[in-house]
C-alpha cells in the first residue's frame, strides 16, 4: 500500500511520537511532583499548612492550565527557542509539552496524596516520624497507585498534545498527519497515522494499568 | 514515679466564631506498670485527651509529663524521639495498606535507623508474641479486623515503649475478637511491665483488665479510681450510665423514695450464699428480679442485680440493711424501666 519511503516516515513519526510524550512526561514529572508535594503539605489539611505557599503556587497551577495548549505552544515560541535553539521539532515541542503538563501533574499528585489514610499519617507521627519521612515513607508509598494511575492518564495526554503539536511543525504522527492529511489530502496516510495513535494510547493506557493491579495491595486478591 | 502526669490539662479547638473546649482542666496520674482506662461517651474529649498524652494534640494550657519529663520543655526533635517510645494503636488500625505485614512491623525501627536485618529478626519476634508468625508475607487487606490489630500491637511495640495508648482499639470488633485483644494487651502488660493507658466508650473493656479507671465526660474528669470501687458504688450519672449502658441513673438511698428499685452488688464471696431465696424465707415478701448480670471486673466475678423490694417502709429497710451485713453494695435505682 505504502513505499518504502512513506512507511520509513512512518516508523520515524512513531519514534518522534514516543520520544516526545515519554520525555515530556518525565520532565513535567521532575517538576510537578515536587511541586505536587508542596501543594498537598502545604494545603489546610496538610502536615505543614501554609496559605500563602499553598495560595501561590495553586494559582500558578491554575494560570498556566487555563490557556489552552495550542495558544501556549505559541506563546512559548521565544523561550522555546532560547531554550533549545529552534521553535520545531520534536525536541522543541517537549518544552511547550512540560510547561503545559507539569501543573496538570501537580494537581494529579496532590489529590493522590491527598487521599491518603490521615489515621496512618497519624500513626506514622504517633511513632515519631518527621515530615519528610512522612511523605516519602508514608504518603509516596501509600498512594502509588493512585500516583501511577494519574501518570498513565498524564502520558496518555501528553500523547494527544504532543500529535497537536504536529499543526505547528512539532514533529511526529501529528505532525506527518497534518502535512500528508490536511495540506495534500492523502487520506490514506492520515487514517494509518490515527489507527498509530490509538494503538499507542491503548499500549501507555493498559501498561499503566497492568502496572497499577501489580503493585496495589489494598484490594484482595484471588 | 507516675509514668503518666496529666497537670489542669485543657484543650480548646478554635472555630469559626465560637471556641470548643474539648477538655477542662484535667488531672490525672497514671502509676507505672498499670492497666489505666479512660471512659466516657463519644465527643466526651477522651480522645483528645488520649491524643494530649504523646503531643499529637498541644494543650492550650497545663502540663503532660511523661516519667516526670514536660513534654512541652521538649524541642521538636526531643519530642519525635519521646513519641517512639510511647506506642500507640487505634480503633481504625491504621497499618500501611501497602506493606505487608513484616514491613509494617519493621516500619516505626526503619524510622528509627534501626538497620533491616535487625529489625526483620525483632519483627518476627513480635509477630510470635501477637501469634501472627504465619502471616508475615500477607497484606493489611487480606487479614480479619482482629488480626490487623495484632500487627498493628506489634507494630507499636516494636521500638520497645513504656507506654501504649489504645485509643478505641476494640471497638470496632466482634465482641470475641475484643476479648481477646483485651487478654493480649493484658499478657504483654504483665510480660513487659508496660504502662496501658485504654480509651473506650464500653464500661466492660474496663472491668475486664483495667486496674484504675478515669471517666470524662462533656471535656471534664468527673471520677476516678480502682474500677471495683467505681463498678459497685458509682458516684457519678456519667459512671452510672457507662456502667449500665442505659439512661437510668442510680441515686443514693437517703434520697429514694419508697418503692424504687435497688442495685445490689455482690462480692466473689457473697456469691455462695443463697441470698435471694435467704431474703425471700426471711422476711417472707416477694422480690421481684427485674435484672441479674454477671461481670468479670479485674479478673473478679462480680453479680449486679436490680430488684423491685415491697413498698413497706420498715421492711424495705431491714431488707436493704440485711443486703449491707451480708458484704453488698446496695444503691437506688431511679426511672429504672
Amino acid at each position: 500500500m505504502f513505499d518504502q519511503k512513506t512507511i520509513q516516515m512512518l516508523l520515524e513519526g512513531i519514534g518522534d511520537t514516543l520520544y516526545m510524550t515519554l520525555i515530556s512526561t518525565a520532565v513535567a514529572y521532575v517538576l510537578g511532583l515536587p511541586a505536587g508535594i508542596l501543594l498537598s503539605v502545604s494545603g489546610k489539611e496538610g502536615l505543614h499548612p501554609n496559605r500563602i505557599i499553598h495560595g501561590s503556587l495553586g494559582f500558578l497551577c491554575n494560570i498556566i492550565r487555563s490557556v489552552p495548549f495550542l495558544i501556549l505552544l505559541i506563546l512559548l515560541i521565544p523561550f522555546t527557542r532560547a531554550l533549545v535553539g529552534k521553535s520545531y521539532g520534536s525536541t522543541a515541542t517537549i518544552v511547550p509539552l512540560v510547561i503545559c503538563a507539569a501543573p496538570y501533574v501537580a494537581r494529579v499528585v496532590e489529590a493522590a496524596l491527598n487521599e491518603v489514610d490521615p489515621g496512618v499519617i497519624e500513626a506514622a507521627k504517633a511513632m515519631g516520624a518527621d515530615n519528610l519521612q512522612i511523605v516519602t515513607k508514608v504518603m509516596l508509598v501509600e498512594a502509588r497507585t493512585a500516583l501511577l494511575s494519574g501518570a498513565t492518564i498524564t502520558t496518555g495526554i501528553l500523547l494527544g498534545y504532543s500529535a497537536m503539536s504536529g499543526t505547528v511543525g512539532g514533529g511526529g504522527l501529528g505532525d506527518i498527519a497534518v502535512r500528508y492529511g490536511y495540506y495534500r489530502w492523502e487520506t490514506g496516510i492520515m487514517v494509518v497515522t490515527v489507527l498509530l495513535l490509538i494503538l499507542i494510547f491503548q499500549l501507555i493506557q493498559n501498561l499503566g494499568m497492568m502496572i497499577v493491579r501489580k503493585l496495589d495491595h489494598r484490594k484482595r486478591q484471588g | 514515679m507516675s509514668a503518666i502526669e496529666i497537670r489542669h490539662l485543657t484543650k480548646r479547638f478554635e472555630a469559626e466564631e465560637h471556641t470548643l473546649t474539648a477538655l477542662d482542666d484535667v488531672n490525672l496520674s497514671i502509676a507505672s506498670g498499670t492497666v489505666y482506662g479512660i471512659i466516657g461517651m463519644s465527643g466526651a474529649g477522651k480522645s483528645t485527651l488520649v491524643r494530649s498524652i504523646n503531643f499529637l494534640e498541644k494543650p492550650s494550657e497545663g502540663q503532660v509529663l511523661i516519667d516526670g519529663v514536660d513534654l512541652s520543655s521538649l524541642t521538636a526533635k526531643q519530642l519525635r524521639k519521646e513519641r517512639s517510645r510511647i506506642g500507640m494503636i487505634f480503633q481504625g488500625f491504621n497499618l500501611l495498606e501497602q506493606k505487608n505485614v513484616i514491613d509494617n512491623v519493621c516500619f516505626p525501627m526503619r524510622l528509627a535507623g534501626i538497620k533491616k536485618k535487625e529489625a526483620y529478626a525483632k519483627a518476627r519476634e513480635l509477630l510470635k508474641t501477637v501469634a501472627l508468625e504465619e502471616k508475615e508475607k500477607e497484606y493489611p487487606s487480606r487479614l480479619s479486623g482482629g488480626q490487623k490489630q495484632r500487627v498493628a500491637i506489634a507494630r507499636a511495640l516494636a521500638t520497645d515503649p513504656k507506654i501504649l495508648l489504645c485509643d478505641e482499639a476494640t471497638s470496632a470488633l466482634d465482641p470475641q475478637t475484643a476479648g481477646s485483644i483485651l487478654r493480649l494487651l493484658k499478657e504483654i502488660n504483665e510480660k513487659l511491665k508496660l504502662t496501658i493507658v485504654i480509651i473506650t466508650h464500653q464500661m466492660n473493656v474496663v472491668t475486664e483488665i483495667c486496674e484504675r479507671v478515669a471517666i470524662v465526660e462533656n471535656g471534664k474528669l468527673v471520677e476516678e479510681g480502682p474500677v471495683e470501687c467505681i463498678f459497685e458504688a458509682p458516684q457519678t450519672d456519667a459512671a452510672r450510665e457507662l456502667i449500665s449502658g442505659t439512661k437510668e441513673a442510680y441515686m443514693p438511698l437517703e434520697k429514694a423514695e419508697n418503692g424504687t428499685p435497688v442495685r445490689i452488688v455482690f462480692r466473689e464471696n457473697s456469691s455462695f450464699e443463697p441470698l435471694i431465696a435467704n431474703t425471700i424465707l426471711k422476711f417472707g415478701t416477694p422480690i421481684n428480679i427485674l435484672k441479674a448480670d454477671t461481670r468479670n471486673v479485674n479478673g473478679k466475678a462480680k453479680g449486679e442485680m436490680i430488684l423491685g423490694l415491697p413498698g413497706d417502709k420498715e421492711k424495705r429497710e431491714a431488707i436493704i440493711r440485711y443486703f449491707r451485713e451480708r458484704g453488698l453494695t446496695v444503691t437506688e435505682v431511679r426511672d429504672y424501666v
